[in-house]
């Protein structure tokens, strides 16, 4: 299965759904992205990854890149992710204490923007 | 003892054709299914980061993946041509580091999700060894 990507405005937060398989194939299209985003003035990121069935630490250099371009802009990056299989590689990677990991949407928006 | 025997360009589109034989060859051995997700993921950073090494040092050679099962386990051997690179000690300062995507981030993960890991440097590349217990099977 290839990446779906999506993204809608909510309020000021940015939301990007993400389905499908992030591995060193896709990887790229989700790079592209975040830089899209960034380049047109989204600094404040929620990547939904709800639907994401499968990612790899290529993935998570992604993520951590789109990471270091919101900061740039003193912007934010949390992430939506409750599937435990999806955790896991955050947990060994050590990026739990990264990202702000949410159980919903709702929640990461609702989070201060400028916190994370 | 089935063995299968993969030989892969150094494509990032292979690495999914690896997992999907992967997981297959698991399904096949009667792998735990708690296990199976964890194999797939393994496979992945190991052939992810052979690709990136042979299509960076060696883009003609092919990524070779041994899977092999007995009665007591199921081994995964990955073999690339690429340089050594250690293990970093911290996949986080990698990761936040200069380049977003290191070869060495994979070794780290294999280190946190997988028990049984080996990884064995010569001249000519590095292989990596994954092994997962199989379930005793009734006589």
């Amino acid at each position: 299965m290839d990446v779906s990507l999506d993204d809608r405005q909510e309020g000021d937060r940015t939301i990007v759904v993400v389905g499908g398989e992030i591995d060193v194939y896709t990887a790229p299209k989700l790079r592209e992205k975040l830089i899209d985003l960034v380049s047109a003035g989204h600094y404040h990121l929620v990547v939904d990854m709800e639907a994401v069935e499968f990612l790899d630490s290529t993935g998570l250099g992604v993520l951590v890149g789109g990471l270091k371009r919101v900061r740039a802009h003193e912007g934010s990056l949390r992430l939506v992710c409750t599937q435990d299989r999806i955790l896991k590689i955050f947990r060994i990677t050590g990026l739990t204490k990264v990202f702000p990991i949410h159980a919903s949407v709702d929640e990461a928006v609702a989070a201060t923007p400028d916190s994370a | 003892m089935a063995t299968v025997e993969l030989l892969l360009s150094p494509l990032p589109v292979h690495v999914r054709t690896a997992r999907l034989v992967g997981v297959a060859a698991a399904r096949r051995a009667r792998l735990a299914d708690e296990l199976v997700d964890e194999l797939r993921l393994a496979i992945g950073e190991a052939c992810s980061r052979a690709v990136a090494l042979n299509a960076a040092h060696a883009p003609d050679v092919p990524v070779k993946i041994v899977l092999r099962d007995d009665a007591t386990g199921l081994t995964v051997e990955v073999t690339d041509a690429g340089p050594e690179s250690g293990p970093p000690t911290d996949p986080v300062e990698e990761l936040l580091g200069e380049y977003e995507v290191d070869p060495r981030v994979a070794l780290a993960v294999l280190m946190g999700l997988v028990d049984e890991l080996d990884i064995t440097t010569t001249s000519s590349g590095t292989t990596v060894t994954l092994r997962w217990p199989l379930p005793v099977r009734a006589a």
